[in-house]
């Protein structure tokens, strides 16, 4: 029996290490499905096994302070002073953009206009028919029905509310100091979905409904989604253009902790937003090099795999800045 | 023996790991916990009156439905079934228990609720619309979703568990009991009502708690259905709330390790641990009496 154990042991081994490198990581599930579909293809040019587990952001941010895997994925960045304390880096992979649909009869996507302050304050339960004055002001040319505004919103805690309510918080001081930010708030009203699918799931079953999802969800479905009204005072749709304008103007070369809602560039989409790497900066020398030549790969040649999936791929001048500080701050 | 030891020893870890981590919150909030309704993560306030009820009163609404439905179906199947039926419809009743739960709250969300708020919600709305009393219990928007249609979507899931014990329990009467019975002249239902039912009372509500701990511990299915509303506005039957298994599920991954939120977590599990506890107890205190009152 103990030789038998023996023999086993020697052959895990001796397996384990013919194995080409292998990292994991874990954290938030928005970019979730992309990191999936770049490791796979990777996997197949390299060899490498690059494996990602979406437990949530907050769960990626504990597991990569804890060191128990590789690289933590946060859809919220950290304050610069807990990435100091934690001996971590974070970068930005792709940018992702939160869009508000609706479910009015007649009304075709793209056609109503709203902005902030009115989105504010109908998730607040102050606006509570389609054809408050608020709203008609904004769309006069449209027919708005006498009827109820059924809000749907995320019952489970997540990144797309994060950004949604860090965007309301920034335009709307009701919202700012009644309700605040995060990844679950006190929602004064709405019906919770679980998901984007459960929010997706509402809207489209219930007449008169508005929730907000990820722009892949939104772009796949075929629910009608809102037009917004940016810091600029332009009416901006949700698209690919529009989420790489909101990264326009901003200084990254000092922190990567960059808020990009309410984004004051021109044909910015206001909730825009990116997600992160974290990644220890003494870590396993092999490691930290395999990760970064996964995430280089990536920036160079996972545009097409990105955007296929509805993701926006970072723009050339952030990549660099991001190569610049991965030299200067990773220990390899 | 080891297996036991195991058995308890794992029972026992899981409460002091639920108490340690709970006590952050517990020191914090104390009783204020149970009655504060305001669940706000962001400021760190937390109170869980909204789950609790939405727990007590989802298991409540599937009892209503489920018990007298179940002890339909075991009467059905033990006495007045065709011997030919009794197998596959049993079998079918079953095969209720296999389906899987989130199967359910999908199937609840996407098909069910459509069909009850056009079918049911709307004209019991318009019809309870002038009554006192019925229209605050009936009261809301008909969105079909809510702590109603979760009682229902429960019932439906616990109705196998308490319906094959039941017919289990009802066929081991001795049949000298029921034809004893039937040849004073009793009516089927008296003999039902009268003889089998006291005799297998002891079965019966053992499976009915199964049921209620079924019921107690739904996440799934509940979740899709619930609302997931932490604002609870009158006590309308219809109105939209959350159950403690649904927030625990929902905000579990994503809740921060800063402040009470985790805690705030851990804290109603420990609740719920002691709910099931509490119903558990009360039916060995039942069963104990009707042992005492000379049962079988």
């Amino acid at each position: 029996m103990k030789r038998l154990l023996m023999i086993v042991a020697l052959m895990v081994g001796v397996v384990s290490s013919i194995n080409a490198m292998e990292i994991t990581g874990a954290g938030a599930s928005f970019p979730a499905p992309l990191y999936g579909k770049w490791a796979e293809s990777y996997n197949k040019l390299t060899g490498v096994r690059v494996n990602y587990q979406s437990i949530g952001s907050s769960g990626g941010v504990n597991q990569i302070k804890a060191k128990t895997v590789d690289f933590g994925a946060s859809d919220t960045p950290l304050a610069d002073a807990d990435l100091e304390a934690a001996g971590l880096m974070q970068f930005p992979t792709v940018i992702g953009g939160v869009v508000p649909v609706i479910n009015l009869p007649g009304i075709a996507s793209g056609a109503m206009v709203l902005t902030g302050e009115v989105l504010a304050d109908i998730y607040l339960g102050k606006i509570t028919q389609w054809d408050d004055a608020a709203i008609k002001t904004l769309n006069p040319t449209l027919n708005l029905p006498n009827q109820k505004i059924t809000v749907v919103r995320r019952a489970d805690g997540s990144g797309t509310t994060a950004i949604f309510t860090e965007y309301l918080t920034k335009i709307s001081p009701n919202w700012a100091s009644q309700i605040g930010q995060g990844n679950t708030v006190n929602w004064p009203i709405g019906t919770g979905g679980k998901g984007n699918e459960g929010v997706s799931a509402f809207v489209m079953r219930l007449p008169g409904a508005i929730g907000y999802v990820e722009y892949a969800y939104a772009k796949q479905s075929t629910m009608a989604f809102v037009q917004l009204k940016n810091a600029k005072g332009e009416t901006v749709s949700p698209s690919i253009d529009s989420f790489k304008a909101a990264t326009q103007n901003i200084d990254w070369s000092k922190t990567f902790a960059q808020s990009l809602t309410n984004s004051s560039a021109q044909g910015a989409w206001p909730i825009t937003s990116t997600t992160f790497i974290l990644m220890q900066k003494q870590g396993n020398p092999e490691k930290s090099k395999t990760i970064i030549a996964f995430f280089d790969w990536a920036y160079k040649n996972g545009s097409a795999e990105a955007l296929a999936l509805d993701y926006v791929p970072m723009p050339a001048d952030v990549v660099t800045a991001v190569q610049k500080a991965w030299a200067e701050k990773i220990a390899i | 023996m080891a297996a036991a030891i195991f058995t308890l020893a794992a029972l026992c870890g899981v409460i002091i790991m639920l108490g340690i981590q709970a006590w952050p919150s517990i020191t914090e909030f104390g009783f204020s916990f149970i009655t504060n309704s305001v669940w706000d993560p962001p400021n760190n306030v937390f109170g869980a009156f909204v789950p609790i009820y939405g727990t007590l009163i989802t298991s409540t609404i599937a009892l209503i439905i489920a018990i007298p439905v179940s002890f339909g179906i075991a009467l059905f199947l033990t006495e007045l079934a065709p011997a030919w039926l009794r197998r596959p419809l049993g079998t079918a009743i079953e095969l209720l228990a296999a389906i899987p739960s989130i199967v359910y709250g999908m199937w609840g969300l996407l098909f069910f609720s459509p069909i009850f708020a056009k079918y049911v919600q709307t004209p019991l709305m318009n019809w309870t619309a002038d009554i006192p009393f019925l229209n605050h219990l009936f009261a809301g928007a008909p969105i079909g979703i809510g702590l109603f249609t979760a009682g229902i979507i429960l019932a439906i899931m616990i109705i196998p568990y308490i319906a094959s014990v039941m017919r289990d329990v009802f066929e081991v009467v001795p049949p000298l009991l029921k034809e004893s019975a039937y040849g004073l002249g009793c009516t089927t239902w008296e003999v039902i009502w009268s003889v089998v039912l006291p005799y297998t009372k002891a079965g019966a509500i053992g499976g009915i708690m199964l049921g209620l701990g079924r019921a107690l511990g739904e996440t799934m299915a509940v979740t899709f259905v619930i609302g997931n509303s932490n604002i609870l506005d009158g006590y309308s039957l219809f109105s939209m709330g959350n159950s403690i298994t649904s927030v625990l599920a929902n905000e579990f991954p994503e809740a921060s390790l800063t402040g009470f939120h985790q805690s705030a977590l851990m804290e109603l599990g420990l609740i719920l641990f002691f709910i099931t506890c509490v119903v558990l107890s009360l039916s060995k205190v039942m069963l104990l009496r009707i042992k005492k009152m000379g049962g079988p």
